[in-house]
């Protein structure tokens, strides 16, 4: 318990960050290097393989009307995949939550399908929609989407400590009151972990099923018409832009989550 | 209500889980009169959880009545005629305390001047003022209690249930919340039933100690506590209150209670 004057509390935090991301930037640093010159310099690795960084990164800078157009066509897929399928999923959920037996009678049918390898379905959603509509990659990100969200969603609204049921019957509160007051709350956890691994689904979705059709503009397709022509740059710095993409998806859905759990103990340990 | 003064009335209660499994009570008959402390006690497995949540009407009884306010207790429940406390608070997390005790309130449609004012009197009353807006999970073990005792209370309920309330707190808090539940209803006037393990907590809260049987439970024996109200942490020194601890500790015993608690402990998880 001494008293010795320390460091102000902000000036404090800032240099315990420093500290906590320090290495991973270290690591992130040293990649980038291993990329540039250590793979192609030292250990020979040719350029169809992986292309330089500073390659990729001119890739990026030259083509970048043609990979931000792609981007956004293969984003507007991705979204509207997990829009649709993640709303799907959580009214799915909220319905075989409030009809039990029907949900018991359901579920191992969707914990089945939740293994199905969706992308598979992928040439024949072509046919469905027709080899050039967005609606067929909109429809493997949704189904993609779909299976986690519904299943965590349910878990979240069914897992439900019985005393807190028990507590809203003791104020004779109807169905839809404990929904809305007792289970939905408690699943908002689950439902945004799920949400968080859809956006990544979703993204997998939409890019895989580009190479099967649709616009010819699209991300999946600069990939794959850049390796045609042996434009490996191109290829890769398309790939880097969906992984961007990817990760800003993610890193969205993680702030939304961030707001509205706000009262979740793993978010807001403010107080004490 | 025919003048009748009870709000409590139990007539021929019994509870078998199951088809023709476990008996859990059996031939239950116990009128609790308004303004009433009466504690259910026993050995773990004798059912007096089970007695509690068929008052509350939270499970069915298998046989008998029970009368709430003269009404039957499913009519009680849909009126809002009792408050309940379990021995885990059962706080929302996403709920800070005052929106915590709030609940019951907006299940009956209060506004919300109404509500606030009500959860103020409520905070003060629990002496949790300053944690208004505290989150459950930032708070201790008692103080998570008292917001529970609040939320019971601040609708007024006629009925206090209480379920082992304070069972999971250490001794010291434990003491210091008797003392407070007491100062509570002594200010309320309500009626509480209350069910726990320990002897002393018993005596030192009740007016009325109800003894209750291993399983199948049945009421072996009422201990009238005539212990000077009101209450003070010196009412356990008195050597009245060690008279009425060995006369409710003997009653256990006389139904050998204290030989069962272990094969019974089982019997609680299945109940």
């Amino acid at each position: 318990m001494s008293t010795v004057p320390s460091t102000s509390a902000p000036s404090r935090r800032v240099g315990e960050h420093i500290r906590y991301w320090l290495p991973a930037v270290v690591v992130f640093g040293l990649g980038l290097a291993a990329w540039q010159w250590l793979l192609p310099d030292v250990l020979g690795v040719e350029e169809f393989l992986l292309p330089r960084f500073s390659d990729v990164v001119q890739a990026l800078v030259d083509e970048r009307d043609k990979l931000l157009r792609g981007a956004w066509i293969t984003f507007k897929e991705a979204f509207g995949g997990f829009v649709l399928g993640s709303g799907a999923a959580i009214v799915a959920a909220l319905v075989l939550a409030r009809w039990r037996p029907f949900g018991n009678a359901l579920m191992p049918y969707m914990i089945a399908a939740n293994a199905i390898p969706i992308i598979a379905f992928a040439p024949i959603t072509n046919a469905w929609f027709g080899l050039l509509s967005p609606w067929s990659k909109v429809t493997i990100a949704a189904v993609l989407c779909f299976f986690p969200v519904l299943v965590n969603t349910l878990r979240g609204l069914t897992s439900v400590d019985p005393e807190s049921i028990e507590l809203m019957r003791s104020y004779a509160a109807p169905e839809r009151e404990v929904f809305r007051r007792v289970r939905i709350p408690n699943s908002l956890p689950y439902v945004f972990s799920a949400l968080k691994v859809a956006s990544v689904l979703a993204m997998i979705g939409a890019v895989v099923g580009d190479y099967f059709g649709g616009s010819l503009e699209a991300l999946g397709i600069v990939v794959l018409s850049a390796v045609n022509l042996s434009q490996y740059s191109t290829s890769w710095a398309a790939i880097l832009v969906a992984s961007i993409m990817g990760i800003a998806f993610y890193g969205a859905i993680a702030l939304v989550e961030r707001y509205a759990l706000s009262w979740h103990p793993s978010v807001g340990r403010r107080v004490q | 209500m025919n003048g009748d003064a009870s709000v409590v009335s139990i007539k021929g209660l019994s509870k078998v889980f199951g088809k023709g499994g476990v008996s859990a009570l059996q031939g239950i008959d116990l009128d609790v009169e308004r303004g009433e402390f009466v504690s259910l006690i026993g050995p773990s497995g004798c059912g007096k959880s089970t007695l509690l949540r068929i008052i509350g009407d939270i499970i069915d009884p298998t046989d008998g009545e029970v009368t709430v306010n003269g009404k039957p207790a499913r009519r009680a429940r849909l009126d809002r005629d009792y408050g309940i406390v379990f021995q885990a608070p059962v706080l929302y997390d996403w709920r800070t305390v005052v929106k915590n005790i709030a609940l019951p309130l907006e299940m009956l449609g209060w506004d919300r001047a109404k509500r606030a004012a009500r959860v103020r009197d409520m905070v003060e009353l629990v002496e949790l003022s300053g944690f208004e807006k505290h989150h459950p999970w930032q708070l201790s073990g008692g103080m998570q209690q008292r917001v529970s005792i609040a939320r019971a209370l601040s609708f007024s309920p006629a009925l206090l249930l209480m379920d082992e309330p304070f069972g999971a707190l250490d001794e010291m808090t434990r003491e210091r919340l008797n003392l407070e539940l007491l100062r509570i209803w002594t200010e309320t006037g309500s009626t509480v039933i209350f069910v726990t393990h320990s002897i002393s907590e018993a005596v030192f809260l009740s007016t009325r100690v109800v003894v209750m049987s291993p399983r199948p439970g049945r009421v072996a024996g009422i201990v009238p506590v005539d212990l000077p109200q009101p209450r003070t942490a010196a009412s356990r020194e008195q050597p009245r209150f060690f008279e009425l601890v060995t006369q409710v500790r003997e009653s256990l015993h006389a139904v050998g209670a204290d030989e069962v608690e272990e094969t019974l402990s089982t019997a609680e998880e299945i109940a």
